[in-house]
């Protein structure tokens, strides 16, 4: 890992207006990414993790730009890139590219899996009709289908070959970064883990750097060298992936770690399982202060008056509370991470 | 101490005959449940655990459905009642909530008027007051906030985990012996199915009922159930007793599973475990052992069929393997440890 990162996010925010009325009039916001920073370094993988609604997949498609940003920057490779036109990023598209969670719904039916995947070098206007088809067999082989499937449509494939379909897709134009977003939920988990272990190859052949969004707390810690926890719009808690699970900081990610289903009968009788109150709030109102409040059975007065801000507790571990668990004094708390330089 | 037998299933066989050949959907199943027990139903898709829990409701029916064997609930037979006996049952003695609750409540009405129906369907004379004052009884029991107001609420207004505690409320609101949940937290985060499991653990111990709960997710019924029955490809390939399912499985489909899972309570492996190439066709009928093809340690005896049978010292668990008790004990070892060992 280089020490420049290769995604830098600076408080970004992403409203969704909600209209109203005959005339369309906008009455709220859906706060879906609120004010997140945040980076990734080369040849790291990021898990973004949350429950439904936390808005990972839409920071996700934000840094790809397959959203526009409402505030805050996305530094790639240190360019800014959130106000760039559709011109000025299509160079920088070659670098970054997405596999999305539906293989039914994310490859066109009506095209052959060669055009599929050979689609994002005909666009880049790389080589000519004989070396992209070329390279597209390459690719198919390297995804672990075979290079005679070129002719055949998406239909003809299980939900598992789809998806190594949109992965081939994916690094054709071998991008530095891949965004996947829950690549692997669709799927069964004989064949979940066969695409588990395909990403990781491919991550060290290619050198690339995965921003890898999903809701499943065991395929995450799985892939991820660092994961983000994020609950209604926030990132709530930064950390080392092993970490994470063994000394979670904020109460949040202590309940959502709790609820995993163990596949293993007595260790799961022996563990608190820490069952939430109520649903996720609305991001359209979400709680004053710490978000979470309502739900944490840690909270006094100043959660609900106070936003507490991520702070770093040291080795790259940062959370966003103001009663933080696993730490040994409340003193010994870090400081404030916006804060934080060192003399 | 003995306890009421509500269900036995014998012999059960589904196939759907469609334009491009017979779907062998259940290929010989047998269980059976009692009262007071919880029956795990794991398997992949395609596995037919969806059809064997449709079939006892008699959801399956068609004409193009051929059964076979035998459903028993209490002694009688429900694949062979007719239609409008069925319909007493269905609901009133089992009831079976689903995976995805905005498709199965109808979104054009309220939510509390379609458990007032389903009360006064299966009996007609009480009295649409006397229906909802239990219906709001039944939403507060399955906790659901404001039971008062959110009784006429449409299903849209809900959310997904509220939706799931209402075709819960509806599915006990007979009083059912079984309870049928087919994957019913797969749609929920984790947060709240955590909270669904415990909803319909403790409604069964209150009503002194049964519940078949039929999951992808191994780790969903590891605390919950007392037996599990493995499906693969129409066929259970192992029934046993919840802690012999993940300390002493027998069979090498079911090592797979457990090594497929990348888990949060072990420390992180290299690789994950993979069961290698993809479930067979339900199309066409293979010969030997269905899992044979995908299997690393199949051998010449695999080309026949094992029957499912108790192969160790335990009368309770069975399966379907033809490899030797001390082999398999070796290989499994391997195998959750993600080695793959010749068998010699």
């Amino acid at each position: 890992m280089s020490a420049d990162p290769l995604v830098e996010v600076r408080n970004l925010k992403k409203y969704f207006p909600v209209r109203k009325g005959l005339l369309q009039r906008v009455t709220a916001q859906v706060h879906a990414v609120d004010d997140v920073s945040f980076s990734v370094s080369e040849g790291e993988t990021l898990g973004l993790v949350g429950e439904s609604g936390c808005g990972k997949s839409t920071l996700g498609r934000t840094i790809v730009r397959l959203l526009d940003p409402t505030s805050g920057q996305v530094l790639f490779q240190g360019q800014d890139i959130s106000t760039l036109g559709t011109r000025q990023l299509q160079p920088l598209r070659r670098q970054m590219q997405s596999v999305f969670q539906d293989p039914y719904a994310s490859l066109n039916p009506r095209k052959r899996v060669g055009a599929i995947v050979g689609d994002p070098l005909q666009i880049h206007g790389i080589g000519n009709a004989a070396s992209r088809r070329t390279r597209v067999r390459e690719l198919l082989e390297i995804v672990g289908l075979s290079p005679e499937h070129y002719y055949r449509f998406a239909h003809e494939f299980s939900g598992g070959q789809r998806q190594r379909i949109g992965i081939a897709r994916a690094l054709a134009l071998r991008p530095k970064l891949i965004v996947a977003d829950e690549p692997v939920s669709s799927l069964d988990v004989s064949i979940q883990s066969q695409m588990l272990n395909l990403l990781d190859d491919l991550q060290s052949d290619f050198n690339l750097t995965y921003i890898f969004v999903a809701h499943d707390l065991g395929v995450v810690r799985h892939v991820s060298d660092r994961i983000a926890v994020m609950y209604l719009g926030k990132i709530v808690e930064v950390s080392p992936a092993e970490e994470l699970y063994t000394r979670p900081i904020m109460p949040y990610t202590e309940a959502l770690l709790s609820a995993v289903p163990i596949p293993d009968p007595d260790a799961a009788k022996r563990r608190e399982r820490i069952v939430l109150p109520g649903d996720v709030p609305s991001p359209i109102n979400p709680p004053s202060g710490c978000r979470f409040h309502p739900r944490c059975r840690y909270a006094t007065e100043i959660c609900s008056r106070t936003e507490p801000a991520l702070v770093d507790y040291g080795g790259g571990h940062l959370a966003a509370c103001h009663h933080p668990l696993n730490v040994d004094s409340p003193a010994a708390a870090g400081r404030d991470a916006s804060q934080a330089l060192p003399g | 101490m003995t306890r009421e037998r509500l269900l036995e299933v014998r012999g059960l066989k589904v196939r759907f005959s469609t334009e491009d050949g017979v779907v062998r959907a259940v290929e010989g199943v047998d269980f059976t449940l009692d009262r007071g027990r919880i029956l795990g139903i794991v398997g992949e898709s395609g596995s037919g655990k969806s059809v064997t829990a449709m079939t006892l409701l008699g959801l399956t029916r068609s004409p193009r459905t051929r059964f076979e064997g035998a459903v028993l609930y209490k002694g009688q037979d429900l694949l062979g009642l007719s239609e409008d006996k069925l319909r007493a049952v269905r609901g009133g003695e089992i009831a079976m909530i689903f995976q995805d609750p905005m498709t199965s409540l109808n979104p054009v009405y309220r939510v509390g008027a379609q458990i007032v129906e389903m009360i006064r369907v299966h009996e007609p004379h009480t009295s649409k007051a006397a229906a909802r004052r239990r219906t709001v009884d039944l939403l507060k029991q399955v906790g659901i906030p404001h039971a008062e107001e959110r009784i006429d609420s449409f299903p849209h207004e809900f959310s997904g985990g509220m939706r799931q505690r209402a075709m819960i409320a509806m599915a006990i609101a007979c009083n059912p012996d079984i309870l049928v949940a087919d994957e019913p937290t797969t749609a929920l985060d984790v947060t709240i199915q955590a909270q669904i499991i415990e909803l319909i653990v403790r409604l069964k111990d209150e009503y002194d009922s049964a519940v078949i709960m039929i999951t992808h997710d191994l780790g969903v019924v590891a605390d919950m159930a007392d037996e599990i029955l493995v499906m693969y490809a129409g066929r259970i390939v192992e029934r046993a007793g919840t802690r012999d399912v993940f300390y002493d499985p027998q069979h090498p489909y079911t090592w797979g599973l457990l090594g497929s899972i990348p888990r949060l309570d072990r420390p992180k492996p290299k690789r994950l475990h993979t069961i290698r190439g993809v479930p067979p066709s339900a199309m066409d009928p293979s010969e030997g052992c269905t899992f044979g093809p995908r299997c690393p340690y199949a051998f010449g005896r695999c080309s026949e069929e094992p029957a499912l049978e108790a192969r160790g010292d335990k009368r309770t668990h069975l399966d379907r393997c033809w490899l030797g008790l001390e082999q398999k004990r070796t290989l499994r070892v391997a195998t959750l440890e993600g080695r793959v060992e010749e068998v010699g």
